[in-house]
């Protein structure tokens, strides 16, 4: 049967995809997972991975058709906007990471934000930025995305040299011409400066990725999370909005189209989204008007659930990996049901399957 | 004194019996006329009356409970029934001639209004009959000696009653004889009689001749054996432990003599099995009540045809307080909207789905229907029932009779009848009480 052998063959590499690959899986080797996807990946996967000892993506159509795209991008117009949409559970941040690993297999930079909500809610500690007066730092977060950012990109970060002075504090400073992996480790070890090296590092990247050093993917999961609303409040009771953040604000700078030599990839998410209502999935809604017009000429890609080959192909997967220990699961009858109850959500099926 | 006790004793048996029963517009001529008693009384009688009637002894409250109503009572009661049904009919503006108990019943709800939920307690006017039981009137004479020949045996009417129709078969059996000597006896058929009736059970029968009837071995329960439930009698019998001690013992088959109801039912069967003239056939019918036949029957809704020509059947459902509405397309690949929205959406919760999932997945029609459903009211889960059961009766009318009788049979057409249950005052919930505390 054809989806028996759609494992075997199609360890393939992922270049060479192409539409009659559609609704196979491929496996990711586990070492690159570690390197390009350290965050990023749906923590259900992570578990599926560990127990399964083995990363298998599906390839579907919205990744098929970004990859086309991507590979027909001319780096000299500014970057275009992607952005995915759909109902919750569909395979958005996966479709994401499909896009990343083949990415990051074209030797482009990453710039992977893993979750824009975590920025925006339940931060321990706000400092009053240093750089800037009415912004506010985020250290924690600040130094765990760097050291991320450092396991991806390894190999750029001896390439890449800034083009200007920082000073951090009157003691420390980064000459101009030194390397950006340096920058990084001043704010690693430095906490207290993590979200200005953050700022630097996206700064830098966007001035240089123009000048077609290399190719820089900005892909941001939960964006919507960058126009919304914040749960931070300061000291005195008073709420914080996006803008100031200075993560965000960096971030905002980076996701607008102004520079070239790359692509821009965004996700929406309504899952971590604060204040949006559960059914709300369309760019207008999650975005609202002001995200609306700031990401204004993107292309959006509809992520929907499976079609029945698809979905055929899952439970193949799941029946190959031993996944599915009820009898009645090899049968016609206990497919249909599955398909009745998860209605070929990719997200509802793997959890009604992690019970069988 | 002795006028006075009594007119004391009828002044609070009115005063007790009008909380079980309303006569409505006696009730105006009767206060007079008790209102009149009291007026003509002197003031410290009067007072007596009030002290007698207010502060019982217990000498007297248990003479009240073992009350026995005399027969001129009853009669008189029958009477103030009959004449405030009358009065009744006037006040509704209906013919007296032609006023029955449900139009009875009607004007009493409509005239005493209750928003109590136990329908017992709520006011009634029924003929004395159905409210005060019957009791025998006295069975000995003034010097002792009883009315009835067997009185001696404890239980006069039962045995009367089996000795009449013992009589009556002994009778029918001659006759057969002479007819079967004259060459005359010609087998009938007469079972169409008593299709859809039942025999009389014990207690209707208990009732119907004011006596208690044995339908056990006295001798089992002298002997303090742990009996099970009424309907296992006989097999307890079988299975009970003898202690070795004792000398009696204990034959199963020679107790069914001592079951009078058994008795008694298998003497009429006998009188069945011959030939009865019309006067046997009306004591037999005495003895028999009709039994309803719950129609099993399904409404089946007719399937309608929309513009495209599509087949399509709409019903409703309803649980606790959901009410949904479904249409169900003949042909389809499986989606289901509820109120427009997919129904992964509307309900995320797996055991909904389920719910959902029920009726086609007993059909074996999982992926063949398209529905459309509106449900409104009720939580998540009712509104899954609802809905669950909408589509359950509107796949009837695609699907053969047999499969109907098997989803009936499963308890998918069935309305769940179960509804939140009230709060009891002095209670925390509906079974919750309020903590324990010692002191």
């Amino acid at each position: 049967m054809l989806k028996r052998m759609t494992r075997l063959i199609s360890r393939v590499h992922k270049a060479k995809h192409e539409e009659q690959h559609e609704g196979q899986h491929y496996s990711l080797p586990l070492q690159d997972v570690k390197t390009v996807l350290p965050h990023g990946l749906p923590p259900r996967f992570v578990m599926q991975m560990k127990t399964f000892n083995e990363a298998c993506l599906m390839v579907r159509k919205p990744a098929l058709e970004l990859l086309h795209h991507l590979k027909n991008t001319n780096f000299d117009h500014p970057a275009v906007r992607y952005v995915l949409y759909g109902e919750k559970g569909t395979g958005k941040t996966l479709s994401l990471c499909h896009i990343i690993h083949f990415c990051a297999k074209q030797d482009w930079l990453i710039l992977h934000i893993p979750d824009g909500h975590l920025w925006v809610k339940n931060c321990q500690d706000l400092l009053q930025s240093t750089y800037n007066k009415q912004r506010f730092d985020q250290p924690l977060e600040a130094s765990v995305w760097l050291k991320n950012f450092k396991t991806v990109n390894e190999r750029f970060l001896s390439q890449i040299k800034t083009q200007e002075k920082y000073v951090w504090n009157k003691r420390e400073s980064t000459e101009k011409g030194s390397l950006l992996g340096e920058v990084i480790e001043q704010g690693i070890t430095r906490v207290r400066n993590a979200t200005d090296a953050v700022g630097i590092v996206l700064k830098e990247l966007k001035r240089q990725s123009s000048l077609g050093i290399f190719h820089l993917l900005v892909a941001v999961d939960g964006v919507n999370a960058l126009w919304g609303r914040t749960t931070l409040e300061r000291e005195d009771k008073s709420p914080i909005a996006p803008e100031e953040l200075a993560l965000i604000y960096n971030l905002r700078k980076m996701v607008k189209n102004d520079w070239s030599g790359g692509a821009i990839v965004l996700t929406l998410s309504q899952t971590g989204s604060l204040f949006k209502p559960r059914k709300a999935f369309l760019p207008q809604e999650l975005l609202g008007k002001e995200g609306f017009d700031a990401l204004d000429p993107f292309i959006p890609i509809l992520v929907s659930n499976y079609n029945p080959k698809e979905f055929e192909s899952c439970i193949q997967y799941y029946l190959e990996n031993n996944w599915l220990q009820h009898e009645k699961a090899y049968t016609e009858e206990g497919k249909k049901e599955l398909l009745f109850l998860s209605n070929a959500n990719p997200g509802q099926l793997e959890r009604l399957c992690a019970y069988l | 004194m002795a006028a006075s006790c009594v007119r004391s004793r009828a002044a609070l048996s009115y005063r007790l019996f009008l909380g079980g029963r309303i006569n409505v517009a006696c009730s105006p001529v009767l206060w007079k006329a008790a209102a009149a008693e009291l007026q003509t009384v002197s003031g410290s009688q009067i007072l007596r009356l009030r002290h007698t009637t207010v502060v019982t002894t217990k000498k007297n409250l248990a003479a009240l409970r073992r009350e026995t109503y005399t027969v001129d009572f009853i009669k008189k009661q029958i009477e103030e029934f009959n004449l405030g049904k009358r009065h009744l009919a006037n006040m509704m503006g209906e013919d007296p001639e032609t006023f029955t108990q449900e139009d009875i019943d009607r004007a009493i709800a409509y005239l005493f209004p209750s928003g109590l939920f136990e329908k017992r307690a709520r006011p009634i006017m029924k003929h004395p009959e159905q409210i005060f039981p019957k009791q025998k009137a006295t069975q000995w004479g003034e010097d002792g000696r009883p009315f009835h020949f067997l009185f001696y045996t404890g239980k006069q009417s039962y045995y009367s009653l089996m000795h009449d129709a013992y009589g009556k078969l002994l009778n029918l059996e001659k006759h057969k004889n002479e007819l079967q000597a004259k060459g005359l006896f010609s087998e009938e058929a007469k079972t169409k009689d008593l299709i859809g009736s039942r025999w009389l059970i014990k207690e209707e029968l208990e009732e119907m001749l004011v006596e208690k009837l044995s339908d056990q071995d006295k001798r089992l329960r002298a002997l303090k054996i742990h009996r099970t439930s009424a309907a296992s009698t006989q097999f307890s019998k079988s299975s009970m432990k003898v202690p070795k001690c004792h000398p009696v013992k204990i034959h199963q088959e020679k107790q069914h003599w001592k079951d009078q109801y058994a008795q008694f039912i298998r003497l009429l069967e006998r009188l069945l099995t011959l030939q009865c003239g019309a006067t046997e056939k009306e004591f037999l019918q005495s003895f028999r009540r009709s039994v309803t036949i719950q129609s099993k029957k399904q409404l089946i809704e007719p399937v309608q045809y929309d513009e495209q020509g599509m087949a399509f059947s709409t019903s409703e459902g309803k649980r606790k307080s959901a009410k949904a509405e479904a249409v169900v397309y003949e042909h389809g690949s499986g989606r289901i909207k509820v109120n427009g929205i997919d129904y992964l959406l509307y309900f995320p919760v797996t055991q909904d789905r389920e719910q959902l999932m029920f009726p086609f997945h007993f059909l074996d029609r999982l992926g063949k229907h398209d529905v459309t459903c509106t449900v409104s009211g009720g939580g998540r889960s009712a509104q899954a029932g609802a809905i669950r059961l909408a589509m359950a009766r509107a796949l009837c009318s695609f699907v053969t009779e047999e499969e109907v009788e098997w989803m009936r049979q499963a308890g998918l057409l069935t309305v769940d009848p179960r509804i939140r249950e009230r709060k009891k005052p002095g209670q925390e919930g509906a079974r919750r009480k309020f903590t324990w505390k010692k002191r």
